[in-house]
């Protein structure tokens, strides 16, 4: 198991319930040595922010794309060790050999994936996009919406005026 | 997309497509005893095609890269890994176990054959993780005019 | 070949899916019939031999050759020998059903595409069920996600697009959240397999008391939640549902989101184990219980006041996926049972009513309630369809949706949890307004009209096996042993 160098969060200390100076040092020592831990955090935020809030499906994919690079921050920072090598086969000097650390490959590896399946998804995200574009004339979620309420309501009024007309034609005889 | 007006651009890009393609193999060729291998490799070959439809056109770059040659290679490359994988498996191994295609029980020629089965399955990810990138390009750069000529082929598909 | 089994049921449509599109139009449907009925026949034999094995025990593939925490693992045992035979079953039925139906619904020159996505699609959510890694279940999720956005995405409205386009956004969130679930996981215990992750708990305890393996757990409930669309978070469905080609509604309906809750059940019982449920962190297991008494509530209710009968059903299925998640809730042996009984009894019943959904876009063009008009004289055996699947949603003895309740109804009083109960006649009574108001129609209501009007028997055929699997189930004793030695299983 890979050694992340240190407890992940900040030690609570004895002040917790009114922060001093002493419990705000930690804070601070917690981000001079996780920062990467604290980026993450902060881009999944705005990656789902981007994801929920903005109307424009291109943004939301963009959101998604964010919220995806996070996670990579994330697992490579899982397999971070401070003044350690790369994971190569050294034909002469084995990983390892005299002491020498080297990197957890295993996260790597899994984020290769993570980025084709990534691709994946933001290429049909955005061969939808394109598709809804043709059939809609926008990429805005409000106006989509609204297009389809208006088109439903047509449909369902017309509906209704046949089922009038049925039934006055089923009075009638 | 329109090609630049820039002869030399045009030019320059025209000529690197055999030095990029070469290096994509060659990082194909790395990609099992060092960092490389057919994802990389199969980005770096499909990027020479995006590269010549940026400079000279979509429809140069279209022409060098077409439909119908990469439309079966995206399945293709698949077939490659699964019928290693499967070969593996009638030569009594397990399914992805090259080992087993030696068809011997010594270490040594099991290694030999370990590593050809696994240059195999680089060669499978590469065909179809290029033709793929190539094709998303393409797909989704494709000018309005190209567009509409493909949704009449299709209508008058869909009539027939 | 009986020791390949666990890869072949995988490769084999994996293999045909690729096959399709190079095998041209008029040979695609029977590879795609064929590909699916021999991972039936596959999965058959799986059950059996799981059920052989001595309880405790599971038939274990090593891909590549490669052992258990370095390789990745498919292991087969009698929790998902019972989803798999149910996933291939309806995907093979599916498969004979749809040839006539995407005739019609999809593009021709897009069906080839079409079928092959669709095996893509079924050998993703056979992957799910058969790993035994969690990052691979992870991949295979994707795989089985992304092929669905297109399969929806296929639909003739253009609502389809954006309904493909929601699933899309909010799966590829819950897919993070699994995502990010299982890096809590590797953060702390170091390993990627399900069974050795299971065995750093049970050697070392105390990681139940960790922040980042009860953060790990959280995630995975959110992610696993959104995608199985469990009640708040099943906004994607109802869209997804009712716009997709008849065929991916069929197939989405009677196992996706079950594919997903088959996940949570494998990630909570035998990645953290039954304990850390009970002591580890109590309370996602209490809101998964009121979350699943709500789904069970709001689901008929929100499903009484739709017009369109495919967007009936999903909400119906927003309803049905609570009784699946309640057994994990209740996590006794009786709780287990009728949860796992629902895998089959839901898969049969809400497949059949789905393929009526589709019988009627094929006959009548439109998928309206009120088209179901006179149903009962134009297509007496697609309207009997309707009224046995109907009732064995509503609960009626003798069909398979009543041994479901009543197992869930054992398994609620043996954990004390007496609130469930008049949950489950809510729901009960509230799925019998809406089940009748079909039926009325389906038989009551007058129409002149023209008398034979039935949908060819390639359609008819399939849907029957699953309306008859309805009574089947309910009858005889032939799933009720295989879910309780499954639910023995896990505990």
């Amino acid at each position: 198991m890979p050694d992340a160098g240190g407890p992940l969060l900040p030690p609570a200390g004895p002040a917790a319930a009114v922060p001093g100076p002493a419990a705000f040092a930690d804070v601070l020592g917690w981000l001079a040595t996780h920062y990467n831990y604290a980026i993450y955090i902060l881009l999944m935020m705005i990656g789902l922010y981007a994801v929920l809030a903005k109307g424009n499906l291109v943004k939301k994919v963009i959101g998604l794309n964010l919220l995806q690079t996070a996670v990579f921050l994330f697992y490579l920072s899982i397999g971070k060790i401070d003044g350690a090598t790369a994971p190569v086969v050294w034909t002469d000097r084995p990983p390892g050999a005299e002491g020498v650390p080297y990197e957890n490959p295993v996260p790597h590896v899994l984020m290769l994936t993570a980025i084709v399946v990534g691709v994946s998804v933001t290429a049909v995200a955005l061969a939808l996009v394109v598709r809804i574009r043709e059939a809609y004339g926008t990429v805005d979620e409000g106006e989509i919406l609204a297009s389809d309420e208006a088109q439903e309501e047509a449909e369902s009024a017309r509906a209704e005026a046949q089922e009038a007309a049925a039934d006055a034609a089923g009075a009638r005889e | 997309m329109r090609s630049t007006d820039s002869l030399i651009v045009r030019y320059i890009a025209r000529r690197s497509v055999p030095f990029i393609q070469l290096y994509a193999l060659y990082v194909l060729g790395h990609g099992e005893d060092g960092p490389g291998g057919g994802f990389q490799g199969g980005v770096i070959f499909a990027s020479s095609f995006v590269l010549l439809g940026l400079a000279n056109g979509w429809g140069y770059g279209r022409r060098a890269a077409p439909a119908r040659l990469l439309d079966p290679l995206l399945p293709l490359g698949c077939l490659i890994y699964l019928g290693i994988g499967l070969a593996a498996l009638l030569a009594g191994g397990a399914f992805l176990e090259y080992g087993a295609l030696a068809g011997s029980d010594d270490p040594e020629v099991r290694r030999h054959w370990h590593h050809y089965g696994l240059i195999g399955i680089e060669v499978g990810v590469m065909v179809t993780v290029s033709a793929a990138m190539a094709t998303l390009f393409f797909e989704m750069a494709r000018p309005a005019r190209v567009q509409a000529r493909v949704d009449r082929v299709g209508e008058e598909a869909d009539r027939a | 070949m009986d020791a390949q089994l666990p890869a072949l049921v995988i490769v084999v449509p994996l293999l045909a899916a690729l096959l399709v599109p190079l095998a041209g139009r008029r040979a695609a449907w029977g590879l795609v019939a064929l590909a699916l009925l021999l991972a039936f026949a596959g999965c058959v034999r799986l059950l059996v031999r799981a059920h052989a094995l001595p309880e405790g025990e599971a038939i274990r593939y090593a891909l590549g050759g490669w052992a258990a925490p370095v390789g990745i693992e498919y292991v087969v045992d009698r929790l998902n020998a019972l989803v798999l035979t149910m996933l291939s079953g309806v995907a093979f039925l599916v498969a004979l059903w749809m040839r006539r139906s995407t005739a019609r619904e999809i593009r021709p020159p897009a069906v080839t595409g079409y079928y092959s996505v669709f095996l893509l699609m079924a050998a993703g959510l056979m992957g799910i069920t058969i790993t035994g890694d969690v990052f691979n279940l992870y991949v295979f999720l994707e795989i089985a996600s992304i092929t669905a956005y297109v399969l929806i995405a296929m639909g003739r409205r253009r609502q389809a697009l954006y309904a493909g386009y929601s699933y899309l956004i909010l799966g590829s969130l819950g897919a993070t959240f699994i995502l990010l679930g299982i890096g809590h996981l590797y953060m702390a215990t170091g390993t990627l397999a399900m069974a050795d992750i299971a065995a750093v708990f049970a050697r070392e305890p105390q990681l139940y008391d960790s922040s980042v393996i009860r953060t790990a757990f959280a995630f995975f409930t959110v992610g696993l939640a959104l995608k199985m669309a469990l009640f708040p978070l099943h906004g994607w469905q109802p869209g997804a549902y009712a716009e997709a080609p008849s065929a991916t509604s069929v197939f989405l309906a009677a196992t996706a989101t079950k594919v997903s809750a088959y996940a949570l059940y494998r990630v909570a019982f035998t990645v953290f184990g039954v304990r850390f449920l009970e002591t580890g962190l109590p309370v996602v297991r209490d809101a998964l219980l009121v979350m699943a008494c709500s789904a069970i509530v709001v689901g008929p209710l929100l499903a009484i006041r739709q017009h369109d009968l495919k967007r009936l059903l999903a909400y119906s299925s927003v309803g049905q996926i609570g009784y699946v998640v309640l057994g994990l809730a209740l996590h006794n042996a009786d709780g287990l049972t009728g949860s796992f009984l629902h895998f089959w009894n839901h898969a049969a019943a809400k497949g059949a009513l789905f393929c009526v959904a589709g019988a009627l876009a094929y006959r009548a063009g439109t998928t309206q309630v009120a088209a179901l008009k006179g149903l009962g004289r134009r297509a007496p055996l697609t309207a009997m369809l309707l009224t046995v699947a109907a009732c064995s949603m509503v609960g009626v003895p003798l069909t398979a949706g009543f041994l479901t309740k009543w197992y869930l109804a054992r398994g609620a009083l043996e954990a004390g949890q007496w609130a469930v109960i008049p949950v489950l006649l809510a729901s009960s009574l509230f799925t019998a307004v809406y089940a009748w108001r079909l039926l009325q129609l389906a038989w009551f209501a007058d129409e002149d009209g023209p008398v034979a009007e039935d949908v060819p028997w390639s359609m008819r055929a399939p849907s029957l096996v699953l309306g008859a699997a309805c009574l089947v189930l309910g009858v005889a004793p032939l799933a009720l042993p295989v879910a309780q030695a499954a639910a023995e299983a896990l505990l």
